[in-house]
């Protein structure tokens, strides 16, 4: 008996590997001449402007006048507090910075494989985790108030995307089953739920409930907890559609099986037609939060400001008007966006690769 | 029942002295311990928050005063940034006691929205900014030129109106977005920039060489900027238009942030009344008789105000121009404390 061998490996050369990869037909040369281009074009100069050009050090505007093709980066260092924390009171911030850490470790530890014990973190993070973090960002219980007025920057934009995202998928789920449902009352209500909230735009709701609700009715509400409720309202009916796809995927034998398996129509779909699909819809579930996390912007129009406000409040300082400020800005706050955006595209398709293990076998 | 009406009228009975004192807003001012003034989101010189995240500005200094008048603490206010589309809103629904956002008092905004312009805090107008290279000093000499502005705003039909009155010709290249008319203004492609004058100060800032362009003394348009109330309390509105007076006053007679105390001592009759030294008129405003002397430590008079945010010394560099005081040469003229 022989030896059984590895297949060969052949290691293609740099010629090899261009002729097979970039340049295997005149289209494809075509294609590649053109995105070499392209970057020669739009990344070349940006590096140029961002990078080489770009005034680093000092404390006032002089510094960036001086470097007038160039990034102005000391408006964001002068200002990163800002970004962050918005007008929170300086006393204050270390409350601010206890929450994002606890925030930042229970997504770690949830997100992160191969670490004991994801269920009960998973169950803490869901219950014992908001109260904490509603009690040291508001105040009370022996903390100073802090009014929502104070808050902006970064936390305004995490604290509507988390709330959003964490309220939308349950609510989501049962208005995607309250669809499917053969209760006319509760398919009919669920129906109604959702074409409302999905044939309004965001930031008409978002205007609504901070400013007409006061004017007609007279009672005023906090303006970060009608926005919050708006945006898990919003999102919950986008949500709902989503998973209905995933639902609409599941075979009907799936359905049957379960029943003749004796479970009920929760145990079916909690252990059986749920697991399928929300594995089916994650692609477009974390669309969704994607999507959501950006929409947080829209918040603007009720007087917060959240990252991409703080800039743009920032560049209207006169001490720090330059010709380069509101690009810096606005690049500065696009990079922040893309790393949050771009983790949780990553994090999807990691997820997407551990729930498909059983497809693999 | 008997019981529900019972506490309907304890209600009512602790509600009627807050009628009985004047002003309902100013009893909720007092009540909240501070004021809430609607501002720009973003306007250099006039509400824009600094590096250290205080707001700033000649708007956000006007609310400070109000402040320093109510609590004696210019410290004592909420601002609520508003878009250009919600301010009016955002001023009916009560969620904001003020709005101090570089808003032009025209008749329709005065008369059809139910809100009150208590007066003048800025005069702006449309004006031109062109390359000192070009020699020119005033719109006049303008013939022919190539002028910049936006799109489908007043902006250009007030330049239409000019230069014809003027017998000027003139081509308008017209953007959509302020960045790309300054843009197109900074890479030459006209001769001269047109809009709002304090808008062309702060644009000038955002220039490659700002100190290569200057803004011709011309005005050709009437936007006076002011402070609004909600109509229906009167004595808010008083209390309002009269601290805008006040700053106004305290310029005209000398009175400054730093000698309010020494001024208290003056021998001059108008600033004795104006400081409350004699008579007590800030009591017929719902204030003490000192409001004047609060309002100016607080916050300064109007000329430091004008100094500090937008004056020639500021980044902005604007002149006092029509801001000036009545008797220097300028359009603020303040009725007096008597």
């Amino acid at each position: 008996m022989t030896q059984r061998r590895p297949p060969r490996v052949v290691m293609p050369g740099p010629v090899e590997w261009l002729r097979d990869n970039l340049f295997s037909s005149p289209l494809n040369a075509l294609l590649t001449v053109l995105a070499l281009f392209l970057v020669y074009w739009i990344v070349v100069p940006f590096f140029q402007w961002a990078i080489v050009d770009a005034a680093w050090s000092g404390t006032t505007r002089e510094a960036c006048l001086a470097r007038e093709n160039g990034a102005c980066w000391p408006f964001i260092i002068q200002r990163i507090d800002q970004f962050i924390y918005g007008f929170y009171d300086l006393a204050q911030r270390w409350r601010v910075d206890l929450t994002l850490a606890g925030l930042a470790a229970g997504l770690m530890w949830l997100t992160l494989p191969g670490l004991p014990a994801k269920r009960g973190v998973g169950a803490v993070m869901l219950t014992a985790f908001p109260v904490v973090a509603f009690v040291l960002l508001v105040g009370g219980v022996g903390l100073e108030r802090v009014p929502t007025e104070r808050w902006g920057g970064l936390i305004i934009t995490l604290v509507v995307a988390v709330v959003g995202i964490v309220a939308s998928l349950p609510l989501g789920i049962l208005l995607a089953l309250g669809r499917r449902s053969e209760l006319p009352v509760v398919k009919g209500l669920s129906v109604a739920f959702i074409e409302f909230w999905r044939g309004v735009p965001l930031i008409t709701v978002l205007f609504m409930a901070a400013n007409m609700l006061p004017l007609f009715m007279g009672v005023s509400v906090n303006k970060l907890l009608a926005a919050l409720i708006a945006v898990a309202l919003f999102s919950s009916a986008y949500m709902a559609e989503v998973i209905r796809g995933g639902l609409q995927a599941i075979p009907k034998g799936q359905y049957e099986a379960a029943a003749a398996m004796g479970l009920g129509y929760w145990q079916s779909m909690i252990f059986i037609i749920l697991p399928q699909a929300l594995r089916l819809s994650l692609p477009n579930i974390v669309g969704n939060f994607i999507g959501l996390l950006k929409d947080t912007s829209l918040v603007s129009i009720i007087g917060f400001f959240d990252l991409l406000g703080i800039a743009q409040a920032g560049t209207a300082d006169a001490a720090w008007a330059t010709p380069n400020t509101a690009l810096t800005g606005y690049a500065f706050v696009g990079a922040v966006y893309w790393a949050m955006c771009f983790s949780m595209s990553r994090y999807s398709k990691h997820l997407e690769g551990v729930l498909a293990s059983g497809e693999k076998r | 029942m008997r019981l529900l009406f019972a506490a309907l009228t304890a209600v009512l009975v602790a509600a009627a002295p807050a009628w009985a004192a004047g002003s309902p807003t100013l009893e909720r001012v007092k009540k909240n311990g501070y004021l809430r003034c609607g501002v720009n989101e973003g306007l250099p010189g006039f509400a824009s928050p600094d590096a250290k995240g205080n707001w700033t500005g000649m708007d956000v200094d006007f609310c400070r005063a109000v402040a320093a008048a109510i609590f004696n603490d210019p410290k004592k206010v909420r601002f609520t940034p508003t878009s250009a589309k919600v301010r009016f809103t955002v001023l009916q629904s009560g969620e904001v006691d003020l709005l101090s956002r570089n808003t032009t008092w025209t008749m329709s905004r005065d008369t059809q929205l139910g809100l009150e312009f208590v007066g003048v805090s800025y005069y702006d107008g449309q004006g031109f900014m062109v390359p000192k290279k070009l020699n020119v000093t005033s719109a006049k000499q303008l013939n022919g030129a190539n002028v910049c502005t936006n799109t489908g705003t007043t902006t250009e039909l007030n330049l239409a109106d000019y230069f014809r009155a003027n017998g000027l010709k003139y081509k308008v290249i017209a953007f959509e977005k302020n960045a790309e008319v300054l843009a197109a203004y900074d890479a030459g492609r006209c001769d001269a920039y047109t809009t709002d004058a304090s808008g062309l100060y702060a644009e000038r800032l955002k220039l490659r060489n700002a100190s290569d362009h200057i803004i011709l003394p011309e005005i050709i348009s009437k936007e006076p900027l002011g402070p609004l109330v909600n109509q229906g309390d009167q004595q808010w509105g008083d209390l309002v238009r009269w601290t805008l007076f006040a700053l106004m006053n305290a310029e005209e007679l000398g009175v400054t942030q730093r000698n309010a105390d020494q001024m208290l001592k003056s021998a001059n009759p108008e600033v004795r009344r104006l400081l409350g030294v004699e008579g007590a008129f800030g009591e017929s405003i719902g204030l003490t008789k000192d409001w004047v002397v609060r309002i100016v430590k607080g916050a300064g008079n109007y000329g430091e105000i004008f100094e500090r945010n937008v004056g020639v010394n500021s980044p902005l560099k604007i002149k006092r121009g029509q801001n000036a005081l009545w008797n220097k040469g300028g359009l603020h003229y303040a009725p007096p404390v008597r």
